[in-house]
């Protein structure tokens, strides 16, 4: 057994972070505690309810299972990455327009797992876009508002793509 | 005057109808930081110097504490204390909040357990070091010797000894009016029911978490991560770790949903601000998942035995109900008031001439339980409605039919019933009971769907239909203030002593501020669940805030506004009757040109070094109180069409209405949005979720796999009718709490429709209904 | 909920695996980590070292060989739910890998992690084990090839020796005639199954050539229902066939717990296990 720390960078919204942790360290943990992304939210540490979900190398993954070490190297994607000086993005702001958040705790993984679909599947059917979006937990909204967010996002930037 | 309106405030009832921006569904003002990653929860909040917290927690359902051996533990790298019960042998138990119930005392839960341990989850010891993985490690070395006691897990078996002298029956809420025992002599029929409901709870997606920290050069105590009921809290832990109040501030950050289970005093806060007093660091804890499960509040477990008295026509002239309720191994801060919510609410929208209940409020050896959205009330819905599915089906009635005839009147409020709850009378204050029924029937096309439904079962499905109605309560006074102030830029701040907990406080308040001002309700900040801001306040709870808080808003933007009018009127040299604001600047009301001043201008010709201010309190601003001796009564009716799967006994939700009259909706998307989500946990409570025991007490649904929230793929389409028929008539807003009716009867409306796919009327008679359950109803067995 | 100390290695590749595993003692291989990471977290499990498979060349593809389909063990459930390959020849594969946790954690979770975790209610067990899938096992010693069916030992417990990994899965193509289905029941949407049911028909004119019917969740292991597809075998693929065949698992036994009795996983493999035939024999048909 050891507890050795490890030095590693990691590739954070396209700015690299020097961090020294344990190997036990959880990606999540480290993005929080170490480099002050306090965005990604952790609600069960477990694996099921997606609150923590990031993009690594563009895909949708639970930050809580996987390790800082395991994330060197690779893209890593956090809400804090999404409105670019400060302004929100089109999938922000559908959120906000569709009242597709209450408290706000899921919302960073929910956005994350949005983003995902718009990007490598913005035509999504409406069942798998149900399936996709089962990953994630939300205890405030019953979800509907999230799913119309999601796909209004998805349509305003269909229609300024064809403009 | 109406009662809980002031003079003051009668002058200025909200008129009908939407206002400038009070009735519109605007964008939400706390969204910004929530998208961008950038709010504040508990876990966000960290203090240089800190030490974590973590909590070695009891493996077994009841036994007797022999030993709890720290010595390995302390030993731990990283690690600065480990404290068992004798460190906090000083604090007293938690306490509860006031009630007329007597003889709680001896059943408080103590911070850390000291001969007996109660509960699997229970505190037993506490580990404080410099990182959270290393207070985890620790932890497990902290060996706890205790000998096994024999379990009680069933409230409806016979109380056994909880202490020498006290037995875990500590009281049974008694409420009774009229003949009961005649009218059940009298009856034409007696309908008896024998009726569950499974525990489970809030379950708010953001863990607790509390944060204490101890700025020794003002001797002042601060803990964050806090909610709810900030003032009563720090009121609480000043008095138990013998501080002056005035020297304990709470502050409320982001709240990751509350749902009744957060923001009650916990052992876990109590504990954090002993350590930072105590070890001079500040003190972070984090709950995590597994300990959510086992720690905070539980709710819901009830068992009833219920008998109505009835006429040859289907009206109730008695009922008579027996409940035990499961209160788990402590009184917590709620006292007994789930099981007098539950005896004080269970007669609902109908007329009842006689009433006789007995609520036996139980301990067991499980979690202790408290409030979860709509307390008492999702539980004495799906027993009511239950019994009026019953007396419809023995008299051969419509179950509409037999609704109609019990309902109240309109004509008949206020409708006081001889009933108390939560140390107020019941008294119904306005309602359309049939008229919305009307409107929610014709909405769902039930009579249509009744056709359709029969030409299916008729093609070989099993699909049915049912429906619930409610009645709601909210505003539970006594007393809110707000204070409003406008600076020299026009800014405007409004302090209330409410706390939020996600539900979209921060807009409706200035919503209501903004309409009264005539102001941008963007530019409103509002700050709450902060002792340090406003001496008092009653928090957010029993769908208060709209009502109680949202009603000083409204009187103290008034203020603030009449206060406005008059500087403006002498700096413009106009009478303040002919002036108005509109967007920040105060102007001629009739909208003829002329002189005007901005809100900021005013504010400073108001500051403390303005000549005409010489011998008055400075500034624009006012602070305004709003009282309210009963509840405002919102009432709704949930309809549901579902199918089952024969195969497998799955149930599928089809279509789902809820229909619910608030009063007057200050945001109708925001109140949407509650009544949505607060479908999707009456969802849960109803089909999926349970806290689950072994035989020896071990919880069984410690992680997100075993304890099943709905996702988005359980969750129907929910069609939603929000009513403005029936303001209250307690408040100058017109408004009744819109947090819980979306929850409250979610499990009687799918039992109605579970029997009805079925064609086995009564079938369902416990929650959740199990896919299991409905395979063997389908066998035709019980 | 933070997983205990461990020491982490980050090899590259199958030698260097291999000789940690010779090495060390109380070692854990790391795979995609949807089911070792929240024990990791909720420390129901305690490795003083985690070898991480990660970045080991060699353990991920797709590739049709013989009649075979060959899938490393490291390749990523969503990589084959996606494979076009695995689409047109194994399409009962992809139908249960749509039943396996959800579109997210299938981005991580690999087929060979699902295999060697061996939860009673995988998905993926029960389609190898309908499929008869030969697993590639190397060790020191070289590699073994070792058939599915002699995979569980026990509860959750492999046929691998401590110095031992899994590298490759291979999955023979039925032949032409043949149609398969995958049905469950679980709770929500994504949660693990009750009960599964795979089933694989190869129909000759009107009769049934092979049958292949697995359940999943009943036991500690998949359940090859041996029985049932002798009844089949022969037979016309009717409505009475596939009745008698799903009224064997009247007679299975079943595991018990409060929210699944087994006489309701009985009933489910029954349902689940016609319903799959009725749509086995329907893409058969095509």
């Amino acid at each position: 057994m050891s507890d050795a720390m490890h030095d590693l960078t990691l590739t954070l919204n396209g700015q690299a972070h020097a961090i020294r942790v344990e190997a036990r360290r959880t990606l999540a943990d480290a993005l929080r505690e170490d480099c002050g992304l306090t965005g990604t939210h952790l609600g069960c540490e477990h694996g099921v309810c997606g609150a923590c979900t990031v993009l690594m190398d563009g895909q949708p993954v639970r930050a809580c299972l996987l390790f800082a070490v395991q994330a060197e190297g690779r893209a890593i994607r956090t809400v804090e990455g999404l409105a670019k000086g400060g302004a929100l993005n089109p999938l922000q702001r559908a959120f906000a327009e569709n009242h597709a958040l209450q408290c706000g705790y899921c919302t960073p993984g929910f956005l994350m797992l949005g983003t995902a679909i718009l990007e490598t599947d913005p035509g999504i059917s409406d069942e798998a876009l149900v399936e996709a979006l089962s990953s994630n937990l939300c205890r405030c909204t019953g979800y509907a508002n999230i799913a119309r967010a999601i796909r209004a996002a998805a349509d305003a930037m269909s229609t300024e793509g064809a403009a | 005057m109406m009662d809980g309106i002031t003079p003051e405030a009668a002058r200025h009832i909200l008129p009908a109808g939407p206002g400038k921006v009070v009735g519109r569904g605007v964008a939400r003002i706390e969204d910004g930081p929530l998208l961008r990653g950038e709010g504040r929860f508990a876990a966000d909040v960290n203090f240089p110097r800190q030490l974590h917290m973590r909590v070695v927690r009891a493996e077994l359902a009841h036994a007797r504490l022999l030993r709890v051996d720290a010595s390995a533990a302390r030993t731990m790298p990283g690690v600065v204390a480990v404290w068992t019960a004798e460190d906090v042998a000083e604090i007293p138990p938690i306490p509860f909040r006031a009630t007329k119930v007597r003889g709680l005392e001896p059943y408080c839960q103590p911070v850390l357990a000291r001969d007996r341990l109660r509960y699997v989850g229970e505190p037993v010891a506490v580990v404080f070091a410099d990182d959270a993985y290393r207070a985890e490690d620790a932890a497990e070395m902290v060996v706890v010797e205790a000998e096994e006691l024999p379990v009680l897990l069933d409230a409806t078996a016979p109380p056994a000894e909880f202490a020498p002298g006290l037995d875990t029956e500590p009281t049974v809420v008694r409420k009774e009016y009229g003949e009961v025992g005649a009218a059940f002599r009298a009856a034409h029929a007696v309908v008896e029911l024998e009726l569950s409901v499974g525990r489970h709870s809030g379950v708010p997606l953001e863990t607790r978490g509390a944060i204490a920290r101890y700025d020794a050069s003002s001797d002042v105590l601060e803990l964050h991560g806090t909610a709810k009921k900030q003032h009563w809290n720090r009121d609480e832990i000043a008095r138990l770790l013998g501080r002056p109040p005035n020297g304990v501030h709470l502050f409320e950050g982001h709240v990751g949903g509350g749902f009744g289970v957060r923001g009650e005093l916990y052992p876990e806060d109590l504990l954090v601000c002993a350590a930072a007093l105590r070890l001079r660091r500040p003190i972070k804890w984090i709950e995590d998942r597994r300990e959510h499960f086992v720690a905070t509040n539980h709710s819901r477990e009830q068992h009833h035995r219920i008998r109505a008295a009835v006429d040859a026509e289907g009206r109730l002239l008695a009922i008579d109900d027996a409940f035990f309720h499961d209160q788990g191994a402590y009184v917590r801060t709620h006292g007994a008031r789930v099981a007098d919510l539950a005896a004080g609410m269970l007669p609902g929208p109908y007329r009842l001439p006689a009433y006789r209940v007995a609520g036996h409020f139980r301990l067991t050896n499980k979690t202790p339980a408290a409030t979860y959205r709509a307390p008492g009330r999702f539980e004495t819905t799906f027993v009511r409605e239950r019994l009026m599915d019953a007396i419809a089906h023995r008299l051969g009635l419509d179950p509409v039919e037999v609704r109609r005839r019990n309902l109240v009147a309109a004509a008949e409020m206020p409708f006081a019933r001889p009933l108390d709850t939560l140390g107020t009378d019941i008294i119904l204050d306005s309602g359309d009971y049939e008229g919305l029924l009307d409107k929610a029937l014709a909405r769902f096309g039930w009579d249509a769907m009744q056709e359709e439904l029969a030409a299916r079962r008729a093609a070989g499905e099993c699909v049915g239909a049912g429906l619930a109605f409610f009645v709601e309560k909210s505003g539970l006074g006594p007393s809110d203030g707000v204070r409003i102030s406008i600076d020299a830029t026009g800014a405007v701040e409004l302090v209330s002593g409410a706390a939020s907990v996600g539900q979209g406080v921060e807009t409706v308040l200035a919503q209501i501020c903004a309409e009264a001002l005539g102001v941008d309700y963007a530019r409103v900040r509002v700050v709450h669940g902060r002792t340090d801001r406003i001496e008092f306040g009653n928090g957010a709870h029993a769908s208060r805030v709209t009502v109680m808080s949202g009603s000083a808003t409204w009187e103290a933007a008034l203020a603030v506004r009449e206060m406005a009018l008059e500087t403006a009127g002498t700096l413009l040299q106009l009478p303040p009757s002919e002036l108005t604001i509109a967007e920040g600047v105060v102007c001629r009301a009739d909208g003829a040109t002329g002189p005007s001043v901005t809100l900021a201008e005013v504010a400073r010709r108001m500051g403390p070094n303005a000549p005409e201010m010489r011998g008055r309190t400075p500034g624009l601003t006012a602070e305004r109180w709003f009282w309210s001796d009963h509840m405002a009564y919102p009432y709704g009716v949930h309809l549901a069409q579902l199918r089952i799967d024969r195969g497998t006994g799955a149930v599928t939700v089809e279509r789902y209405l809820v229909a619910n009259d608030i009063g007057r909706a200050i945001n109708p998307v925001l109140v949407e949005g509650q009544i949505r989500g607060g479908f999707a946990q009456g969802l849960g409570g109803a089909l999926f979720e349970e806290f689950r025991y072994d035989p020896q007490g071990q919880p069984l649904s410690t992680t997100f796999a075993d304890y099943l929230i709905p996702t988005i793929a359980e969750m129907p389409v929910v069609d939603v009718l929000i009513a403005e028929d029936a303001p209250s008539p307690l408040n100058p807003l017109g408004v009744k709490g819109a947090g819980e009716g979306g929850t409250n009867a979610v499990g009687a409306a799918f039992a109605a429709a579970v029997d009805d796919a079925l064609r086995r009327p009564g079938a369902v008679t416990s929650l959740p209904i199990l896919p299991a359950q409905v395979r063997r109803m389908l066998d035709g067995a019980a | 909920m933070k997983p205990a100390p461990f020491a982490y290695h980050d090899p590259r590749s199958i030698e260097e695996v291999l000789d940690l595993l010779a090495s060390l003692d109380n070692a854990r291989l790391l795979a995609g980590g949807q089911s070792l990471m929240p024990m990791l977290n909720m420390r129901v499990a305690f490795p003083d070292h985690l070898i991480d498979l990660n970045r080991v060349e060699g353990l991920t593809g797709i590739m049709e060989e013989g009649g075979s389909i060959r899938i490393g063990a490291m390749t990523r459930q969503r990589d084959i739910e996606e494979s076009e390959v695995i689409r047109a020849r194994l399409p009962l594969l992809a139908e249960a890998l749509s039943h396996v946790g959800h579109r997210q954690t299938r981005n991580r979770g690999t087929i060979g992690g699902s295999l060697c975790n061996l939860d009673p209610s995988a998905e993926l067990v029960a389609v190898a084990t309908a499929l008869d899938a030969v697993l590639e096992v190397q060790g020191s010693a070289g590699i073994r090839e070792l058939s599915i069916h002699d995979f569980p030992v026990g509860f959750m417990t492999p046929a691998l020796a401590p110095e031992e990994m899994l590298t490759a899965i291979r999955l023979p193509v039925p032949p032409a005639g043949h149609g398969t289905a995958f049905t469950e029941f679980a709770r929500r949407h994504g949660d693990y199954a009750i009960v599964s049911a795979a089933v694989l028909l190869v129909l000759e004119g009107s009769r049934i050539a092979r049958a292949s019917l697995t359940l999943g969740g009943v036991g500690a292991g998949p359940l090859r229902l041996r029985t049932a597809e002798a009844m089949l075998v022969g037979g016309a693929p009717s409505e009475a066939t596939f009745g008698a065949a799903a009224a064997e698992c009247a007679g299975i036994e079943a595991m018990s717990d409060p929210q699944a009795p087994a006489w309701y996983r009985r009933r489910l493999s029954a349902v689940l296990t016609r319903r799959a035939l009725e749509t086995a024999a329907a893409r058969a048909a095509v």
